[in-house]
């Protein structure tokens, strides 16, 4: 472990030449950060929460092979309030989507999301189902990506690597969990449950939506006003990979 | 009787517990138990004693030669200075169409005078939606496709890191030849044996019989070849 | 071993008696002869039945002709004749043998017809996955609610005319792949889905959904039938996230006290569509898919489905190929019993431990999918009419044969003495679990449960000696049967399961190495396959967690399924999970459900 920073000269104190070599300038932030961060990464407990395949993968990953006790990580808890991280290992339906946003939302901060797998990154090889939401990310903030189908254990550790990195670049004075401003700020909508999915952030656009899907004009939407911006069968659109 | 359970359950740990330090005093001239890719073979082989921990990242677990993750592209040894040199695709489009998730998408490119050039324009794959199944490798008939074995591909972004283009997916034959060899020497040979038979077909176009055997077997040859 | 075991297997020449089920048939159009008529649409087999008098054939099935077991009920959609199937397949617990499949056509704007539930106790789901799927209105139905979306969910998705919001073409592959591909990402142009269909009238607010009442008011909820101190009943839900509940998995549980009144599983929260895609799909494409089901036991499912689609395509398979079949297919068996079994000692307290040195040899098992097949878990192993690839020259180091001999001679068998010396005797778990949800043989076969839990109800039926597939004929084995019915038969029955699995891995050993360098595969395996004929076909196969059925149905010269559906031993096995755990204390439930041994991958679909 190595202190940040160390000597490192806060810009607005000025020392004088003769004593630069014998004063050290830091705050406690600098100073807490490393200790703070090494004692969090290393203790991250995850969320008992298993959704399809990879949930196995998950189990696997803390069983006896791959033992996630070696970075602290064993202690999977039943409940979301005593949990640091959220695997979300595998498909998310629109019926579970409710579910797993209402679970984040009671997790206390700091807490992570580790979409694992393609399935909980972007809907993967059921993306184009009914039920299935194409992206965990649409609903919660995902801090690292595991891509696979499944991933293998192997590389789960390796997301769960990145993640330490992550929470190493983390500091403790701009750590938004201490803002106590907006009680509000960590909880994230709840979607509902009605012909579809419903986001209620959106509720604007649905409900214009389904005011103009009436039954004496069962035509789509989309196919009746071609004024309107193409829809995805009409024209698909590029998305250039940066 | 009542405690036994807990007797025999603590003798299981127990054993196992030291199985592992039997097992360390036999590598103890050899490198050691751990962090020693001789021993890791054994250890998480069928005769593997004690405890059985891969200490991932310092020791990986040797991938088998079959094994799949997400596909990349085959292209000749690079030219001096450059990352990759000519496809071995030829945009004939089965892996998409044969794709079970059809994450594959391919613009065929164009020769000047609008006929399609067999190389693609540009190749894609949304491993958001690759389900790993292989089956993109398994059919294509130029070997150009193949599993790459590179599971460490975390990310902090899938919207930049997760489509995969051309430049991406593209890598040297030579890199396939280091992960799969015996799989790649397999294919070498299928392929020189299917290119033989043809030539011998374009040579005397009426002797039917041998130019079948050949492809026979070559056909054989390439199938013993999967096996890699 | 004899060396007459090692000659190559020929098949027996057919026998001219009349089976089972051609016995029944021609009895029923004796019997109801205004009723049933026979299918004579090419391909197709079985009887067509008018749809209000199915429960009057059923009766007679059941009580008259010994076909007691309702193995799998599915809608179809014939979009071009206007009319909505309803297809029955019914099996002979006694005597073994095909289905009598039993088909009733309803109109297709009104699709009414009785429901099954009185005769048969299984149809249960099965006719609520039906509802969902298809909107046929079962009467007589107890409880006729959406099983696998959820209530409010507009349409009926299975339905051919029915869209979802992405929709893209009727069939794979899509034509925007090639040659002129360029990658969309539909959901980012479409975030809301403008193109989902909303029932008329309807005023989004976001906070008046409550689609749960329902669930709700189908708990029995009899105050006053308590004697002596009356009591309050409390609804408690275990699920959908719940350490216990492996997975998605919802139970609502009405108890008295600590005793459960009644139970009711909740389920879809994984429903991933399966049978929609799998309908889109071409042949070849599913086989992928067919892993996901019951992810535990991917090397199964895709047995089931190569069976399936090989009836219907009218292949053979090569003798090398059916001995590594069978040899992926046990040891998957082994790999998901020794699964269920560390689950089921987690749910009955023995936290981690016996889980962790299970899961030592179902490493080394999966080490050998993944050397032979590319993937630990979800293989994509199977073809049609073979395998995809020959065993491998050495896994982990040590030649395929020798690894696996040093496996299934020497593993296996000693990791399940440790653990039956460990577990079977344990003082707690004969506490926990011995008279702990009891199944009566006659309620097991009633409720269409399958695998090992019939079997443990003291059943005798499996599928490998019932309807013999692959070669399963050829080997010795016996069935494994326990005679009580609770949670410790159900632990004592996997055990007897996987040393019967090793028994025949002994067997096939040999002749692996005989058939060495033999083809394991009949022709060139087709990208693009196109099925010869018209038609429907059902295959079975004895998964780890129960029987494992694929229903296809196709056009002549079409390339994708018109119908596929799967029949899923964990979703069936479910009905038995209320009237299992009545009675019994809050606690127990966690291990009467782990006992059944679900994946919510097949649970859902």
């Amino acid at each position: 472990m190595t202190v940040a920073n160390t000597g490192a000269i806060a810009g607005d104190v000025s020392v004088p030449d003769e004593l630069a070599n014998n004063v050290f300038i830091t705050n406690i932030a600098k100073l807490l950060d490393p200790v703070y961060n090494w004692s969090r990464r290393n203790s991250i407990w995850p969320v008992t929460f298993g959704l399809a395949c990879c949930a196995i993968e998950m189990i696997c990953t803390a069983s006896s092979r791959f033992d996630l006790a070696r970075f602290g990580m064993e202690v999977f808890r039943a409940t979301p309030r005593q949990a640091d991280l959220m695997i979300i290992s595998g498909t998310v339906t629109k019926k579970m989507v409710p579910t797993i946003v209402r679970l984040y939302n009671q997790m206390p901060e700091p807490r992570y999301v580790l979409s694992m797998g393609a399935c909980a990154s972007g809907g993967g090889p059921f993306k184009e189902g009914y039920n299935v939401v194409d992206g965990i990310d649409k609903f919660l903030p995902v801090d690292v990506y595991v891509p696979g189908c499944p991933p293998t254990p192997q590389a789960l550790i390796n997301g769960l690597i990145a993640l330490q990195e992550k929470i190493d670049q983390q500091s403790i004075s701009t750590a938004p969990w201490y803002d106590k401003k907006d009680p509000t700020a960590g909880l994230y909508p709840v979607p509902v449950l009605g012909p579809d999915l419903v986001d209620v952030r959106q509720l604007d656009i649905i409900r214009q939506e389904a005011t103009r899907y009436t039954p004496e004009n069962p035509v789509r939407a989309a196919e009746a006003e071609p004024t309107e911006p193409p829809d995805v069968e009409d024209a698909p659109k590029t998305v250039e990979p940066q | 009787m009542y405690g036994l359970g807990i007797i025999k359950g603590m003798g299981v740990v127990l054993r196992h517990f030291v199985r592992s330090y039997v097992d360390d005093v036999k590598w103890v001239n050899k490198g050691g138990r751990y962090y020693n890719d001789e021993a890791l073979l054994v250890r998480q082989g069928p005769k593997g004693e004690g405890i059985k921990t891969v200490f991932y990242p310092e020791e990986k677990l040797p991938m088998p030669e079959r094994f799949r993750f997400v596909p990349f592209l085959v292209t000749d040894e690079p030219p001096p200075g450059q990352r990759w040199g000519h496809d071995w695709c030829t945009s004939c489009g089965i892996c998409a169409k044969v794709c079970p998730p059809q994450c594959i998408w391919i613009e065929r490119g164009k020769q000047p005078n609008g006929r399609p050039k067999p190389e693609p324009e540009k190749f894609f794959i949304d491993i958001d939606i690759c389900m790993n199944c292989g089956y993109c490798a398994e059919f294509c008939p130029f070997d150009a496709i193949k599993m790459d074995h590179d599971y460490e591909l975390a990310s902090y972004d899938r919207r930049t890191a997760h489509i995969h283009d051309k430049e991406r997916l593209s890598k040297p034959i030579s890199y396939w030849r280091e992960i799969a060899p015996k799989k790649a020497e397999a294919e070498e040979l299928a392929r020189q044996m299917a290119e033989a038979a043809k030539a011998k077909k374009k040579d005397k176009d009426g002797d039917g019989r041998e130019q079948r055997i050949s492809e026979a077997v070559a056909r054989q040859l390439y199938y013993q070849g999967l096996q890699y | 071993m004899s060396d007459t075991t090692l000659d190559p297997v020929t098949t027996p020449p057919p026998v001219d008696t009349l089976t089972p089920a051609q016995e029944a048939t021609a009895r029923l159009k004796e019997l109801h002869p205004n009723i049933v008529s026979d299918d004579t649409r090419e391909g197709y087999e079985g009887l067509i039945v008018y749809a209000d008098s199915i429960t009057e054939v059923a009766k007679s099935l059941r009580d008259e002709l010994g076909f007691n077991y309702l193995s799998s009920v599915t809608g179809v959609d014939y979009l071009e004749e206007g009319k909505l199937e309803v297809v029955y397949h019914l099996y002979n617990i006694a005597r073994g043998g095909g289905p009598v499949v039993l088909k009733a056509q309803v109109n297709r704007d009104e699709p009414v017809l009785p429901s099954l539930t009185p005769i048969f106790p299984g149809a249960d789901f099965q006719e609520r996955e039906a509802f969902d799927m298809y909107g046929f209105n079962f009467l007589g139905h107890p409880d006729l609610r959406r099983i696998l979306t959820w209530d409010g969910f507009n349409g009926h998705p299975l339905r051919k005319d029915w869209k979802e919001p992405f929709y893209e073409e009727e069939n794979k592959p899509f034509g925007s792949r090639w040659p002129d591909g360029q990658v969309f990402r539909a959901e980012e142009h479409n975030p809301y889905g403008k193109n989902v269909q909303y029932p008329p009238g309807w005023v989004p607010t976001g906070d008046e959904y409550d689609v749960e009442t329902d669930v709700y008011l189908g708990l029995s909820y009899s105050r006053d039938s308590t004697p002596g101190l009356k009591t309050d009943k409390v609804t408690v839900n275990l699920g959908p996230q719940h350490p216990s509940t492996h997975g998605v998995f919802r139970m609502v549980v009405t108890l008295d006290g600590e005793t459960i009144v009644d139970l009711k599983p909740v389920m879809g929260y994984l429903h991933r569509n399966h049978e929609q895609i799998g309908e889109r799909n071409t042949f070849n494409m599913n086989m992928p898919y067919t892993d996901r089901l019951d992810y535990l036991s991917s090397m199964s499912n895709n047995l089931g489905y190569a069976i399936t689609i090989e009836k219907l395509f009218d292949m053979t398979v090569p003798e090398r190929a059916e001995w590594i079949r069978i040899l992926m297919v046990e040891l998957t068996r082994i790999c998901n019993h020794l699964w269920a079994l560390g689950f089921l000692l987690n749910d009955l307290g023995a936290l981690q431990t016996p889980m962790l040195y299970f899961y030592l040899e179902r490493e080394l098992i999966l080490d050998f999918f993944e050397a032979t097949s590319g993937a630990r878990m979800l293989c994509n192993y199977m073809r049609f009419g073979g395998l995809a690839y020959d065993l491998p020259d050495e896994v982990r180091g040590v030649p395929t044969l020798k690894f696996l001999e040093e496996l299934i001679f020497n593993r296996l068998p000693s990791v399940l003495d440790q653990g039956d010396d460990l577990i079977t005797g344990n003082e707690i778990v004969r506490a926990r679990a011995i008279g702990v949800g009891i199944l009566t043989p006659q309620d097991a076969i009633a409720m269409s449960t399958a695998g090992p839990l019939l079997r443990a109800s003291g059943v005798p039926y499996d599928i490998r000696r019932a309807e013999p597939y692959s070669y399963y004929e050829h080997l010795d084995f016996d069935v494994a049967v326990r005679y009580n019915g609770d949670i410790y038969d159900r632990y004592l029955i996997r055990i007897d399961e996987m040393r019967q699995s090793l028994r025949i891995l002994e067997q096939v050993l040999p002749h692996l190495k005989r058939t060495m360098g033999a083809p394991i595969i009949g022709d060139k395996p087709q990208y693009a396959m196109r099925a010869p004929r018209a038609g429907e076909s059902y295959g079975r196969v004895e998964n780890p967690k129960g029987e494992l059925g694929y229903y296809v149905t196709t056009k002549r010269r079409s390339g994708n399924p018109e119908r596929y559906h799967v029949r899923a031993p964990s979703f069936i096995n479910l009905t038995a999970l209320g009237p299992m755990s009545r009675g019994y204390k809050i606690a127990d439930v966690v291990a009467i459900l782990g006992s059944i041994d679900i994946v919510l991958g097949e649970v859902d679909r």
